[in-house]
């Protein structure tokens, strides 16, 4: 097949890529540019796109004999990742970037254009499992990133590749060592590729400015604080609140209305929820029927739990997780899983939380899931 | 392999090889006094002398460099800092914006620290400059340090007189830069002829080595040094002289321009049978830059071997890989360090628009090229131009 590797710099895309030439694919690669003004060295371990990884992963690729390329995506990934991400926290949600980028970037802009360059699948370091169509989590839980692919629908996995899923992390590294890639001991990327100094807050900041509005205790209805933005918050928040209530007990918010720019916090027991509502949902393999038995994992590090899945509104999902979880965030993927001990859960599809919510009455262990 | 990216680097001639195999065998510093240093003085003197006179240059005026970006560095800010020096009203640099990065980044750099006003030139949608153009933005001069103009663009080819625009700044006293790099060769180059000031050279786009160059310097010119130490270059340009680099710069430039009348032929043929080949199975290209037979006053009015071609509805770097994928080597223009497509500056200088700018393609072709190269290039230009208008102009 002619395969084109997508290749950040860092060592995961690295021994993909080697790994896809192995298979004896037509391989080329190509490094996607995604900020407009590139630095030129990498800064800490944030960033993904400075002259310096494109210039690893050339180096890479050359070692491999593979032809490479940098494609220059910032227009589109300051549109549908950026702006977006902007735009979801100013509406009071909590966006997760990453699996827009795979959604939108890697497997939309970058599948769409390699489709019509006549190759036929993209490959990528992404740690999860595809075999016969069906999207797992990879072999190294600690690693495993199909949370951020649980976008992706059949025709996009159709064209994925991602070799690395069956391996542990060390293993990868390993493979990149014996093949003398300069990249072997380079130190993971994590956070927002786009905020390469790691604060969110301030980023949000500068690009939607002071906002001012009140922090109200959920108990008394009372305005206990003021803050400078509800994109400062996320649900189920705890530290940072910059508030003390006279009783001592930890709050964490609750909920956040972004009109009134009111940021709702109470005390663990109101912070637990059991029934989620969501936004349409996309799925990896054929629409299952419902309701269903599945579990849901609700955010990129978050604990899978077991739930029911019904429908809602608007083709949206209703969610009843078995056991009460905290920080339950709208905007952020309810990526459902079909568990598998042997073979690695299986994905099998996601929605954007639209509310969370505690069912009267019900009874629910607690899980403090932060 | 179809290699038809002669403007970025060209093959090394086998002679240029042998001299420099030759030297890379010898010891001896050129600054020594023993009979090593001087066996190695004699070779790069010798050198120095061969150089000239295919040039037009005498012996004096060639300063050795290592390659046309330090050259161009050289020239630009060392004429600035010395006539700035010789008369502080002399703070304005008049340039092409169709200049290569080496001249335009050295412009920039004099304006961001040392106080330099730059008057862009107005150019011609070939590219050219016209004596006009350079008329009235040098005024009386008397505020103006140095004025650089290519000549001959290093992606679209278009030649301009450089002589007539020498003349037109030397009316008002100031002293005129040309970056030579891609002419030196082509062309008919004469140094002395010109009359320019300064002229930048380099010997990997003639057949010599990369990292030797040089800068032709009129012997009245004053030229602050950028290396300072031993003293070498005429204390223009410091650093022990790489002999053998030297050796292959001259037999090259000698061969070059020895041979060129015959290879311009030959190149300009294969040339314009791969435009019209291009024209006849993608009718909507646009060729970039001057007229195939436009002339100037000394002589071709583009470069032999430069085919820069806008394919409307594709882009320049998917046609670029597709052609790759398919043998056939050529370039988007001049690359950029980060390897990312920008719309080129010379195309934007000349008028078009940046989705024109990002459609194109640079075809260069040089001593080694046959007609074998053009018939691997019409075999394959329209089905790749199709693909690439399918995955899209704009992404």
């Amino acid at each position: 097949m002619r395969v084109l590797a997508a290749m950040s710099g860092g060592v995961d895309s690295a021994v993909a890529a080697a790994l896809a030439v192995d298979a004896g694919h037509d391989v080329t690669g190509v490094h996607l540019a995604l900020s407009p003004d590139r630095q030129t060295l990498r800064s800490g371990a944030r960033g993904c796109c400075s002259v310096e990884d494109a210039h690893d992963a050339r180096r890479v690729a050359d070692e491999l004999g593979i032809p490479f390329y940098v494609w220059d995506l910032a227009d589109r990934f300051r549109e549908d990742v950026v702006e977006d991400f902007v735009a979801e926290y100013a509406a009071g949600r909590t966006p997760n970037p990453c699996l827009r980028c795979n959604e939108k970037i890697k497997f939309t802009a970058v599948l769409d254009r390699a489709r019509a360059l006549g190759f036929d699948a993209v490959v990528t370091g992404h740690h999860a499992r595809l075999a016969d169509g069906e999207l797992r989590r990879s072999v190294d839980a600690g690693k495993d990133q199909s949370y951020v692919l649980g976008v992706l629908t059949p025709e996009q996995l159709a064209a994925a590749m991602f070799p690395l899923g069956g391996m542990t992390k060390d293993r990868v590294r390993e493979i990149a060592a014996e093949r003398g890639f300069a990249v072997a001991t380079k130190a993971d990327s994590h956070d927002i590729c786009f905020i390469p100094d790691g604060d969110t807050r301030g980023f949000l900041a500068r690009k939607l400015g002071s906002r001012p509005g009140p922090l109200v205790d959920a108990a008394t209805g009372a305005t206990v604080g003021e803050h400078d933005g509800t994109y400062g918050f996320t649900v189920g928040q705890r530290r940072g609140l910059g508030v003390s209530v006279g009783d001592q007990q930890p709050r964490y918010v609750l909920g956040i209305e972004p009109v009134s720019r009111t940021v709702t916090i109470g005390t663990a027991d109101l912070a637990g929820v059991d029934e989620i509502t969501t936004a349409a949902a996309t799925w990896t393999g054929a629409v299952p029927a419902l309701p269903l038995r599945a579990q849901v994992q609700l955010r990129a590090h978050g604990e899978p739990v077991a739930c029911e899945v019904g429908a809602g509104d608007d083709g949206g999902l209703v969610i009843r997780v078995d056991a009460v979880q905290r920080g339950v965030a709208a905007g952020q993927s309810a990526v459902l899983y079909e568990p598998d001990a042997e073979r690695g859960d299986r994905v099998l599809g996601q929605a954007a939380i639209r509310t969370s919510s505690r069912r009267r009455g019900a009874v629910g262990r607690e899980v403090l899931a932060d | 392999m179809t290699y038809l990216d002669h403007a970025a680097t060209t093959p090394v001639l086998p002679e240029v090889v042998a001299a420099m195999a030759e030297q890379l065998g010898r010891v001896g510093n050129a600054s020594s006094l023993h009979a090593s240093g001087r066996a190695a003085r004699r070779a790069a003197e010798q050198a120095r002398e061969r150089l000239a006179e295919a040039v037009g240059a005498r012996p004096s005026e060639v300063l050795f460099t290592g390659g046309g970006t330090e050259s161009d560095n050289l020239a630009v800010k060392g004429l600035f800092w010395a006539r700035r020096e010789a008369d502080s009203r002399r703070r304005r640099i008049v340039v092409s914006p169709a200049e290569h990065h080496a001249v335009l980044d050295s412009v920039e750099w004099l304006a961001k620290h040392e106080g330099a006003e730059v008057t862009w030139l107005q150019v011609e949608p070939t590219g050219r400059v016209t004596p006009a153009a350079l008329a009235a933005a040098l005024g009386d001069g008397t505020d103006v340090a140095v004025a650089s103009v290519m000549w001959a663009n290093n992606e679209i080819g278009t030649v301009s007189d450089i002589a007539e625009l020498a003349a037109t700044a030397h009316d008002v006293g100031v002293p005129l830069h040309t970056d030579a790099v891609q002419a030196v060769g082509q062309v008919l180059v004469d140094f002395g002829a010109s009359g320019v000031d300064a002229l930048t050279m380099t010997g990997h786009k003639l057949g010599g080595p990369m990292g030797a160059g040089a800068l032709l310097l009129r012997r009245d010119a004053e030229c602050t040094p950028l290396l300072h130490g031993g003293g070498q270059e005429r204390d223009v340009r410091s650093g022990t002289l790489d002999v053998a680099a030297i050796v292959g710069l001259a037999v090259a430039t000698g061969a070059a321009v020895g041979g060129r009348v015959e290879r311009a032929a030959a190149v300009s043929r294969l040339r314009d049978r791969l435009v019209a080949g291009v024209v006849e199975q993608v009718p909507d290209v646009q060729l970039n830059g001057a007229a195939l037979d436009d002339v100037v006053r000394s002589g071709p009015g583009r470069l032999p071997g430069n085919a820069h071609l806008s394919f409307p509805g594709a882009e320049g770097d998917a046609l670029l890989m597709l052609l790759d994928a398919r043998g056939i080597e050529c370039s988007t223009g001049s690359a950029c360090s980060a390897g990312v497509a920008r719309p080129s500056h010379v195309l934007l200088a000349v008028g078009a628009e940046p989705d024109r700018a990002r459609s194109s393609l640079r075809f260069s072709l040089g001593h080694t090229s046959t007609d074998a190269d053009v018939d691997a290039v019409l075999e394959v230009i329209a089905p790749v131009v199709e693909r690439a208008r399918r995955a899209g102009g704009r992404r």
